[in-house]
């Protein structure tokens, strides 16, 4: 133990501190908010891993090639990318403290979300329908789980939204709602992020197959 | 590391303003600009696969994967407020952290798979199923 | 009724479920029944019920909620070595003609459960114990970032440890081994309940490992004491850290390979049957990138105990904390890097397993390191032989041998003989016990006087690491050679009679261990029952340096009447050194959590839920999922949440540990 290793401030080093400092409750949320939003990640790639792996795996049933309808993937694309922009908005109107906007925005992305959830449920419903529903082949089992674990995301996402959109209302832009709101808006954007990977791996190379 | 300078003095600022001290702020050109760009990286790989626009599968393939990655970093920026300063660079680390487990788990297992069908099924390797 | 009636509101559940042709279980069943109705007898008859619930069920304080996951591990600690010795038993027995007392309907569910109990029941929460009781202290802290979130975790994980005690008595368990391997986990191979216990237990504790990961690492990422730079944190705090950054990027790996296996027992998806396109090999593979971090989690918390106890019992700051640190780091990235070494025989060919096998060989380096650190941190160092360090020494002996078996399994082409075999038993355990098992034994004679105010008695003490250390090496060096022999694992019954002499000395070491664990009992209540004489009102018993010994033992509610400032590595040394003044007045309200009952009962919905899966009653399944969403949303309406302890409680209460400290110091 060497003497260069005691820093002092003046004479006498401080060892207690007396003031309280204020800790701001939820100080560590949006990094609390952020690492759970990380380890969905590693879910996802997982369930990427498993369409890398199975997404050939066509069993002699439909390939991908035949099943996918790219344009009901674009207006999907489009409607969750609106919802995000949508969003956005809703957070600047809450930095601008504007309560009615910021609800405005709200129920405009939650449209958004629904009518995504919609068509998925409608693209589903057409794959069982064809016969190619997730038990045909290790394909579509990997093509249904990932698609359809994004969509529960989503699902929750929307009970969130309209949960917050209640406490909002009924509470204001108070600083735990402001910080609900950011999680939320971490979890929404993330959300966008995986669609890119869903409609670029899943979607447009498997209709490339 | 940033936490070091954690120290003292600096630990009474960082908590004495409002309670979005480490939240990022947003503006509206930032989401519009974020908008436009993902607009643009979503038409071009879509034209692309569905237009038909390159003969060659596999030119088509790389450029689709990087548009991808490209957009993927757009929204870090302009959607999720991705910076070196957001929580002292823990989200950023955090961020880098799971990138790098992403890829070994996912590289990982493609080649480790491909590579048992390879000696394991000869002939039944990527792509034939069963 | 109708038989579709019942169907329907019992799913498959029904009275031939009952293993009562099993005269075992059923004698295990009355004396848990006996015990479980003497026990709430005598909770009613001292009506601690509502102390309990009031301060400990409820509780959001991290100290009360590491000391029950402490108690969790303990009892299923027992629960996992009942597995384990009968297994001994049965194959010191079954031999020739003799079929054991085991059939293998039964064996095979016992040799999972223990697999799966000791890593997912008893390593976990013991571990995840420490750190919740240990990381906050050292910090500096008042409590962890998410107080609730805290208990939710808990109850999440007893939860899951409870389904599996369910099992025992209603249905059975997986016959599977401790992973589940596909296709044996398939509906075809396995079509009863077993695997869906298995799956519904992991995936509940799953939610509340993760939780808990994700709030020590917000914890120690913003919650450390002023001047608390990264390179002064304690190094059982940065091993906390790297441990919980491995939870949270590694348990979402085997959230979603469980719920692949599922959707194939449950939806008919065909990942990884042997038709359809799926690849049973998937599973191992994915579940092992979960597997082997996993690993890591367990023994890194058990690496950072021993640094501290290394230290302390040596009197001396530990050797090379820098390259202590960085080698936690490399740890934390390489066990990314290593997971296919547990199926080099799947056939993945030569490049892959050689570049498999080199990173595991080049893993073993920065824990070589850690163990010359700790060499040179006693060198020359006074060490006083406290039980912490004895089985601090223990393990150094032993756990690097177990490390070097592991290097041996790590060459692919002696993997490929030794794959399965009792060699590979022997390895784990070597590590596991040698390794996990020690430093959580260390860590408890450590922190016990911190936790409870007194200290644990030696002499029983000393009974039981003497059993435990001796016990382990007869039971383990065994299996060893009868790997090399080529016997391989999990076999219930043996034709060479010239086997079976090992097979009694493992269970004869097992027999030893027996008694160390007795002992340990024992050594808890004889410590309880003799607490005036072991007594330790200093607050430091150890004459220790980092910061959890600067407060009273056990720590007020609020940890730190004043919250500390660090100058230093090894900040209480610094403080005993500089002779730092401890304020006696001018104390403050401190804001502290709000007790809640929202963790237990969420976790009782996800049992229910569990429960219900596992037993196809999708009524009762889709009421208590929905009951889950509603709670969880109701909870989040409730927006006050905390209080504040008055200036006049804090300073009745330091008041008292100011005369305490005069008294010793006069």
């Amino acid at each position: 133990m060497s003497a260069t290793t005691i820093p002092t401030t003046g004479d006498t080093p401080v060892f207690y501190q007396l003031e309280e400092e204020h800790h701001e409750p939820g100080g560590s949320t949006l990094l609390g908010f952020w690492m759970y939003l990380m380890s969905d990640c590693l879910i996802f790639a997982m369930l990427f891993a498993a369409w890398g792996v199975y997404g050939t795996s066509f069993a002699g049933g439909p390939t991908s090639h035949e099943l996918f309808k790219l344009p009901l993937v674009a207006v999907n694309t489009a409607m969750l990318l609106f919802s995000s922009i949508t969003y956005g908005f809703a957070m600047i109107a809450m930095q601008e403290k504007r309560q009615g906007a910021v609800q405005g925005w709200l129920l405009l992305t939650a449209l958004f979300g629904a009518a995504f959830l919609g068509i998925e449920l409608y693209e589903f419903s057409e794959l069982i329908h064809e016969g190619a529903g997730p038990w045909r082949s290790a394909f579509l089992s990997s093509f249904f789980t990932l698609v359809g674990t994004h969509g529960l995301h989503v699902t929750f996402g929307l009970i969130w939204l309209f949960t917050l959109m209640v406490q909002v209302a009924r509470k204001g832009l108070i600083p735990a709602n402001v910080r609900r709101l950011q999680c939320l808006s971490l979890f929404w954007h993330f959300l966008d992020v995986v669609w890119i990977g869903v409609f670029t791996f899943v979607y447009l190379f498997g209709a490339m197959r | 590391m940033s936490a070091d300078t954690h120290g003292h003095a600096g630990h009474h600022h960082g908590h004495g303003h409002d309670h979005g001290h480490d939240a990022p702020h947003s503006t509206r050109g930032g989401y519009i600009t974020g908008f436009l760009l993902s607009v643009v990286l979503t038409a071009i790989p879509f034209g692309i696969v569905m237009g038909g626009w390159i003969a060659d599968t596999r030119v088509a393939v790389a450029i689709c994967a990087a548009l991808a990655m490209v957009q993927i970093v757009v929204h870090m920026i302009y959607f999720l407020h991705m910076n070196s300063k957001s929580e002292q660079g823990w989200t950023l680390m955090a961020l880098i952290f799971t990138a790098i487990i992403v890829v070994i788990a996912l590289t990982g297992s493609l080649w480790v798979m491909y590579n048992m069908n390879l000696n394991m099924m000869p002939g039944m390797a990527s792509g034939a199923g069963m | 009724m109708s038989d579709t009636l019942i169907k329907m509101i019992f799913g498959r559940l029904s009275l031939e479920s009952l293993p009562l042709h099993e005269p075992i279980v059923v004698a295990t069943f009355a004396g848990v029944a006996l015990g479980g109705i003497a026990l709430v007898g005598a909770l009613t008859y001292f009506r601690l019920w509502g102390y309990l619930w009031k301060e400990w069920f409820t509780t959001v304080d991290h100290k009360r909620i590491g000391i029950m996951y402490m108690v969790l591990g303990l009892v299923m600690l027992l629960r996992g070595f009942a597995d384990a010795i009968m297994m001994r038993l049965q194959q010191s027995m079954a031999f020739g003609a003799n079929e054991g007392y085991l059939n293998a309907h039964h064996y095979d569910q016992i040799f999972t459960a223990h697999g799966v109990i000791m890593i997912f029941f008893v390593a976990m929460p013991f571990v995840t114990g420490l750190m919740n009781f240990v990381v906050p202290l050292q910090i500096g802290a008042r409590d962890v970032s998410f107080p609730f979130l805290n208990n939710f975790s808990f109850w999440m994980t007893a939860a899951g440890a409870a389904l599996v005690m369910a099992s025992l008595f209603i249905g059975e368990f997986a016959r599977t081994g401790w992973l589940a391997m596909a296709p044996l986990s398939g509906l075809d191979y396995s079509p009863d309940v077993g695997v869906d216990y298995y799956i519904w237990a992991l995936q509940i504790a799953g939610v509340g490992t993760l939780l808990s990961g994700v709030n020590l690492v917000a914890t120690i990422v913003k919650m450390r004491a002023p001047g608390m730079g990264l390179m002064k944190m304690p190094v059982f705090t940065w091993t906390a850290l790297a441990t919980n950054i491995l939870i949270v990027a590694a348990f979402p790996v085997l959230t979603a390979v469980l719920a692949m296996l599922s959707l194939d027992r449950y939806v008919g998806t065909q990942f990884f049957t042997n038709t359809g396109g799926g690849n049973p090999m998937m599973y191992v593979n994915m579940i092992w990138i979960w597997g082997h971090p996993e690993v890591y989690i367990l023994i890194l918390p058990a690496f950072g105990i021993f640094s501290e106890v290394t230290s302390t019992f040596s009197g001396k700051r530990l050797f090379g904390y820098t390259s202590m640190v960085y080698a936690v780091l490399v740890i934390t990235i390489l066990s990314y890097l290593v997971w296919l070494h547990h199926f080099f025989t799947m056939g993945s060919g030569a490049s892959v397993n050689s570049f498999f096998g080199i990173t595991t060989m080049i893993i073993s380096i920065p824990t070589g390191a850690k163990i010359f650190n700790w060499l040179f941190t006693m060198y020359k160092g006074r060490i006083r032989f406290e039980l912490p360090m004895m089985w601090t020494i223990a393990f150094m002996l032993t756990f690097v041998i177990g490390g070097m078996t592991g290097v041996l399994l790590a060459v692919p082409p002696a993997d490929f003989v030794l794959h399965n075999s009792l060699f590979l038993v022997a390895h784990f355990h070597n590590v596991i016990i040698g390794g996990v098992l020690f430093g959580l034994f260390a860590g408890i004679n450590y922190w016990w006087p911190k936790a409870f105010g007194f200290k644990l008695d030696k002499k029983w003490g000393l009974v039981s690491f003497w059993c435990w250390v001796v016990g382990f090496w007869v039971a383990f060096t065994p299996l060893y050679v009868l790997g090399l022999m080529g016997v391989t694992r999990r076999l219930r019954h043996f034709e060479d009679p010239s086997l079976q002499i090992w097979f009694v000395v493992a269970a004869i070491g097992a027999a030893i261990i027996a008694v160390g664990i007795a002992a340990f009992l024992l050594q808890i209540f004889v410590s309880i029952r003799n607490r005036e004489a072991l007594k330790d009102e200093s607050g430091d018993p150890w004459n220790a340096r980092t910061l959890e010994w600067a407060t009273s033992s056990p720590p007020p509610a609020y940890n730190f009447a004043f919250t500390p400032i660090i100058h230093d590595l090894d900040a209480w040394y610094d403080m005993k050194a500089k002779k730092a003044e401890r304020p006696v007045t001018g104390y403050l309200p401190i804001h502290m959590p709000s007790n809640t009952g929202a963790g237990i009962i969420l976790a009782g919905f996800s049992l229910v839920c569990g429960f219900a899966m596992i037993w196809y009653i999708w009524w009762l399944a889709a009421a208590s999922f929905l009951g889950l969403i509603v709670m969880a949303i109701a909870h989040t309406f409730n927006y006050d949440r905390d209080f504040y302890i008055t200036a006049e409680e804090v300073t009745e209460t330091e008041n008292a540990r100011t005369q305490v400290l005069a008294r010793l110091g006069a």
